[in-house]
């Protein structure tokens, strides 16, 4: 469970978490790591599980060689004290048999820390849409009801659009059959979602409709829609266009090693 | 699961998740008693010799300053023949365990085991794990917390010897590669020895047993360094066994290693025909 990396334990009263779902493309996770990155977050503790698949690695976030050599592990709790943000960041996938476990262990973390909300970062396929959902942008969000009660002005705001339900058997028109939340290569999104809903938790997904590939875009448009509503950054993008989120070192190489040079 | 071109078996995941299967609730009892059977099956077992095992019952943790874990044919049979070879350890312990890969359940002794505990008679609190079986990634964490939790903690010092493919190392100067085998190392913040190799650098990362030590290390504030060996050949081989030298004499400290084993020794674990192999 979570362990705190210093001698004191991290008080999250009143924090925002933001954390993302391992799903595909892994744009939530890309996005947090730009999050960390930018935001210079301190680490503050580890959430030490056997839900997870052990990794380890150096600094992903190393900016020097001074501060290169410091152990990560698979799941990380990082907090900007200022902003009353802390971060999730999951970096390895979850062990398919304790899916429902680790969502469990979530929530009960979250309950017990105190966050004021929490928003999950997700993905889902893109190719599962339906005709409604193929319209407009491809940014979705979900609010739990003890949320949108709290939240329902700055949401009309940013004028996002609610993903939508999908009949639980396309094609046929049965009218007892209602439509259900369904999102295809979101992880365990959907049941974050709805634990936090029966559980009375303030919790957001904001979700991106992509395919695997090269997903850094996809991670830019995810954080830039996070932006708008948390203002992390006061200009994301540069008078110039380029973007001022930082891309940390361990995005480098993302598509192997160098290239041999006996091949020319 | 997935078989190469060259017919390894390779699991495989696919970055793209399965979604949670909590819709199908009509048979939530199956489910649940099919995963309940699946756990079951999956659980790592210890079995130490009767000395052990008596100082366990009585609720003592075994005492223990150096932890040294071989994981891969290569560490395993260096310190078989480092250190092993001469007569100053005991075997004191095994671990059992089923997966996919893997059946060690049926091994009675732990000779017949691939996953063995050897503790120094001059010195019971130096320990030396070889583990040259498949452990699933579903079973790590358990076999960590399963092993640490019979060890004393305080001033434990665990030093990991790894294999590993140079195909698994990333580097931008693709030269940097031909020098394989070679050494990283990736030590717990509570590490404050000298490491004897280059750092692991950005964007490596390390998986298994090796990562899962370096896990529980570093949550439980336990000093670990983790000495990971790139080699480009497939199988046991004298030349990589020798990249693990430099270790020895961070070793060599608390254990008594043979920095130059006979011939026979050697003969006796290493192949002699080494190939290196383009297609790894």
């Amino acid at each position: 469970m979570f362990f705190s990396s210093r001698n004191t334990s991290p008080c999250f009263q009143g924090f925002t978490l933001v954390m993302p779902a391992v799903a595909v493309g892994n744009v939530g996770q890309l996005a947090v790591d730009l999050i960390v990155s930018t935001l210079n977050m301190s680490r503050v503790g580890f959430i030490h599980t056997d839900c997870l698949i052990p990794m380890a690695g150096n600094n992903p976030y190393t900016t020097c060689t001074e501060d290169a050599e410091e152990l990560h592990t698979p799941a990380e709790v990082y907090t900007a004290a200022e902003q009353k943000l802390a971060v999730l960041q999951i970096r390895a996938p979850i062990i398919q048999a304790k899916s429902k476990r680790f969502r469990q262990l979530l929530v009960s973390w979250i309950k017990a820390s105190g966050f004021s909300r929490t928003i999950v970062l997700s993905s889902s396929h893109a190719y599962q849409r339906d005709d409604q959902q193929l319209q407009s942008a491809p940014m979705r969000y979900l609010f739990t009801p003890s949320l949108m009660k709290v939240s329902e002005d700055a949401l009309k705001e940013l004028g996002w659009r609610e993903m939508e339900k999908v009949p639980a058997f396309p094609g046929l028109t049965d009218p007892s059959a209602e439509p259900r939340l369904y999102i295809p290569g979101g992880g365990i999104t959907k049941g974050l979602y709805t634990d936090s809903c029966a559980e009375d938790i303030p919790l957001a997904v904001l979700l991106l409709f992509c395919s695997e590939g090269d997903n850094i875009p996809d991670a830019i448009t995810l954080v830039n829609q996070l932006n708008d509503w948390l203002h992390l950054l006061d200009r994301p993008v540069s008078s110039t266009g380029c973007s001022k989120w930082k891309i940390p070192a361990s995005w480098s190489l993302l598509f192997g090693s160098g290239i041999p040079p006996a091949l020319f | 699961q997935m078989a190469t071109f060259f017919g390894e078996v390779l699991s495989v995941y696919s970055r793209a998740v399965e979604e949670d299967e909590d819709d199908l609730s009509e048979n939530e009892e199956d489910e649940q008693i099919r995963r309940e059977l699946e756990e079951k099956s999956r659980v790592v077992h210890l079995h130490w010799n009767p000395e052990v095992s008596e100082c366990l019952k009585s609720g003592d943790k075994l005492q223990c300053s150096d932890f040294i874990l071989a994981v891969g044919h290569n560490a395993a049979r260096f310190l078989s023949v480092h250190a092993l070879a001469s007569s100053h350890w005991d075997v004191v312990g095994h671990s059992l365990l089923w997966n996919e890969r893997n059946d060690s359940t049926t091994a009675k002794t732990a000779v017949e085991s691939a996953c063995v505990f050897h503790r120094q008679k001059d010195n019971p609190s130096v320990w030396i794990c070889q583990v040259t079986c498949y452990i699933a990634e579903d079973q790590l964490f358990q076999w960590i917390e399963k092993v640490f939790d019979c060890l004393q903690h305080r001033e434990m010092n665990v030093t990991v010897l790894s294999d590993s493919s140079v195909a698994e190392y990333k580097a931008a100067d693709y030269l940097r590669c031909s020098s394989a085998p070679f050494l990283r190392s990736l030590h717990s913040s509570a590490f404050r020895g000298q490491s004897v190799c280059p750092s692991l650098e950005q964007p490596n990362i390390i998986t298994g047993l090796p990562a899962a030590v370096l896990n529980h290390c570093e949550v439980h504030r336990i000093s670990a360094v983790v000495y990971q060996c790139y080699s480009d050949v497939v199988g046991a081989d004298s030349v990589t066994m020798e990249t693990y030298k430099p270790v020895l004499t961070r070793l060599g400290k608390s254990i008594q290693l043979d920095p130059s084993p006979s011939t026979d020794v050697l003969r006796k674990f290493t192949r002699t025909n080494i190939q290196s192999n383009l297609y790894i």
